[in-house]
């Protein structure tokens, strides 16, 4: 179904167009959010887009790697890991300063990638998956083991990067726009990287990796400086991570965080530009709305994620891409038609819940009936 | 010499736990091609399952007796409901989707029995001692485990290279199409393993109810190791599982056991059981990754894969 999907609606120009203009102004909306936060006076705005826009920076770099690449890293969140343990045991040990710590932590992460890399890249599909979420896990537990620095509990880290005057990170708005820049400069540079010749061999090597090693290619070269590249960048995320939150612990690494990390890239859109972009904002609001619904939010994600794979292959992404602007729209129109239900019931989880599930059954009966009927034109 | 042989049944226990778990995830995987990351979740829905006949029952073994077809019966409901569609996908899809359904498992269990996990109460002539050997005394519900993890390896042994439908495993695990292609209702066979594998986890996971608690997400963990046994050992062999399933439950117990008392000679005992714990789930991946390594497709390759 999926490959069909993808052959019979290729991208025209301007759906890309309209998925581009949309991400645009995505970004752009971001940059207002600490405006909107002052306007509103509502604080956790501004921490909940921080979190988002860090959390989409580690998506893009993702997204490298796995949608342009074909590289199903399920270890990617031990570099948020790597990046925020350096800023944290370097501040442990009183180096504040950012030019020191922020550095060396990409520098840092970039080793841990190409180390991981090198053993992950011999192997291919589901090896390649399981032997990054091996590898991940043992960065895990060397988080774990560190009882220097708190082990599992984690440690506080009690003063925040010294960007010597020029920053004060202290600052909220501060800290969010640079940020903010960080992702226009990561999203600028994966847009540029995936349409230069290094880009176009890896994305070739995705498609086909032997053809390309047969033209010519060093495929294992170019694969694994995207792995490094991607482990770089996501190993800023960490350090962000760390200075927003003053506190790293193994639990930002745990293969879980890896997992949620995939399922913001797909669900956005993998190979797309602003695809984890959108998925990571889908992701986190639709964290945040449901589980002000019910703390077993999860209950209606999960479902969620498995129809998400089951039938929208693209993502959201793929939705504007192929034009269904129509399926989009009556997604959100089904979530606002929702949380318009649970404000009216106030506190009452279950009844969005059922109709989600009756909503999803219908779905499933229907998207049923349609390949019965296609099958049995096909006899 | 006691302690390391009383040290080692505790591994051969954990080792046989993880076992009965990886080997519906290794026949799943082998026949269908599938990863499951749901495994670990049936795991833990048959431990609950367990603690609530139990309760129901006020017998740990008519409560085990019930949990087991309805871990199966819920395994055969994911399968037919959420996985099917899912065989001819990409393991990525296959990840996430099942990812999905862990989210969903944690959440309906915290929803159904709670978020503060329950106990299973064994029968009183289990939770004595006995002596294994002279002088070393056991705690009898651990050497039940181990005699339980055994009777099913050679269960499964008898099922898979002696009967019809072990033969029509085996060759699902070499071949898929040929097995559809010479008229054998592969979907049903799908539906079958699937059940029979989930009807083992939730055997492992009622297992390990008495001596662990019953909790969300205790399937989460053990789920990374039996998907670490199944690639060590080779996915789609059994064989390959047991002993890469026994090799990981003896290191792990090892290295908990005994590096403390190494790492003590020049640390405070906090910081080396801190390290200890650490080093010896550090040493699983290690060797997995130098399996994968040195020979990717496990040390025991299923025939024909």
């Amino acid at each position: 179904m999926s490959s069909a999907s993808h052959s019979s609606a290729a991208p025209t120009a301007d759906s890309t167009r309209l998925s581009f203009i949309v991400g645009l102004v995505l970004l752009g909306f971001l940059g207002l959010i600490p405006i909107l936060s002052v306007a509103f006076e509502d604080p956790f705005l501004l921490t909940l887009f921080t979190r988002i826009v860090i959390m989409a920076i580690a998506a893009v770099s993702l997204n490298l790697i796995l949608g342009y690449g074909g590289m199903v890293s399920f270890g990617h969140a031990a570099y948020i890991g790597v990046g925020g343990y350096t800023v944290g045991i370097l501040a442990f040990h009183g180096v504040h300063a950012a030019w020191i710590q922020w550095p060396l932590a990409v520098l840092i992460s970039g080793i841990v990638a190409a180390l991981i890399g090198l053993l992950s890249l011999r192997t291919k599909g589901i090896f390649f998956i399981m032997i990054t979420l091996a590898l991940s896990q043992l960065v895990y537990y060397l988080g774990n083991g560190a009882f220097a620095y708190g082990g599992d509990d984690g440690l506080n880290i009690m003063k925040r990067s010294d960007f010597g005057g020029l920053l004060n990170l202290d600052n909220r708005p501060t800290f969010y726009y640079l940020c903010w820049v960080i992702l226009l400069a990561t999203v600028f540079f994966v847009h540029r990287t995936v349409n230069s010749r290094f880009g176009m061999v890896l994305q070739g090597a995705k498609s086909n990796d032997r053809r390309m090693a047969t033209i010519g290619f060093p495929v294992h070269r170019y694969q694994l400086t995207a792995f490094v590249l991607a482990g770089m960048i996501c190993g800023l995320a960490g350090v962000l991570t760390a200075t927003f939150t003053g506190f790293i612990s193994p639990a930002m690494m745990h293969w879980s965080r890896s997992g949620d990390l995939i399922v913001m890239v797909v669900l956005g859109g993998m190979g797309s530009l602003f695809g984890p972009v959108f998925g990571t904002v889908a992701f986190l609001l639709l964290e945040e709305v449901l589980s002000s619904w019910t703390e077993y939010w999860k209950i209606v994600f999960g479902p969620l994620l498995v129809l998400v794979v089951l039938f929208a292959r693209g993502g959201i992404d793929g939705a504007m891409v192929r034009g269904q602007a129509g399926t989009l729209l009556a997604g959100c129109a089904a979530f606002f038609l929702l949380y318009g239900i649970h404000t009216a019931y106030e506190d009452e989880w279950l009844i969005p819940t059922l109709i989600l599930v009756a909503a999803c059954a219908l779905v499933w009966v229907a998207k049923w009936a349609v390949d019965r009927k296609k099958a049995a034109s096909h006899d | 010499m006691l302690l390391i042989f009383e040290q080692f049944l505790n591994g051969l226990q954990i080792g046989l736990l993880l076992f009965l778990l990886a080997a519906g995830l290794t026949l799943v995987f082998g026949i269908m091609d599938m990863v499951n990351l749901a495994h670990g979740s049936l795991y833990m829905m048959g431990a609950y399952f367990a603690a609530v006949f139990t309760e129901w029952t006020g017998s740990f073994f008519l409560g085990a007796a019930l949990a087991l077809p309805a871990g199966a019966l819920l395994g055969i409901a994911v399968e037919v409901i959420a996985l099917r569609t899912l065989y001819t996908r990409d393991h990525l899809d296959q990840v996430l989707a099942t990812f999905g359904l862990i989210l969903f498992f944690n959440e309906l269990a915290r929803l159904m029995f709670g978020a503060g996990g329950m106990t299973i109460q064994t029968p009183d002539w289990l939770q004595g001692q006995i002596m294994v050997l002279p002088g070393l005394p056991y705690p009898s519900y651990r050497f039940l485990i181990i005699l339980v993890g055994l009777l099913c390896a050679a269960f499964l042994y008898v099922l898979v290279q002696r009967t019809r439908l072990g033969m029509l495993i085996r060759a699902g695990a070499s071949n898929r199409e040929m097995v559809g292609a010479l008229g054998v209702n592969i979907k049903q066979l799908f539906t079958l393993v699937f059940g029979l594998g989930s009807a083992l986890a939730a055997l492992a996971g009622l297992m390990a109810g008495p001596v662990t608690t019953v909790q969300i997400g205790m399937g989460d963990n053990i789920l990374i190791l039996a998907l670490v046994v199944i690639v060590i050992g080779g996915i789609g062999s059994l064989p390959g599982a047991f002993i890469a399933a026994l090799a990981i439950g003896i290191i792990d117990t090892m290295g908990r056991a005994f590096l403390p008392n190494i790492l003590g000679s020049f640390l405070s005992p906090s910081e080396a059981s801190t390290l200890a714990t650490a080093l010896s789930s550090m040493l699983i991946y290690i060797l997995m990754a130098a399996v994968l390594v040195l020979r990717p497709a496990g040390l025991f390759p299923a025939p024909g894969r």
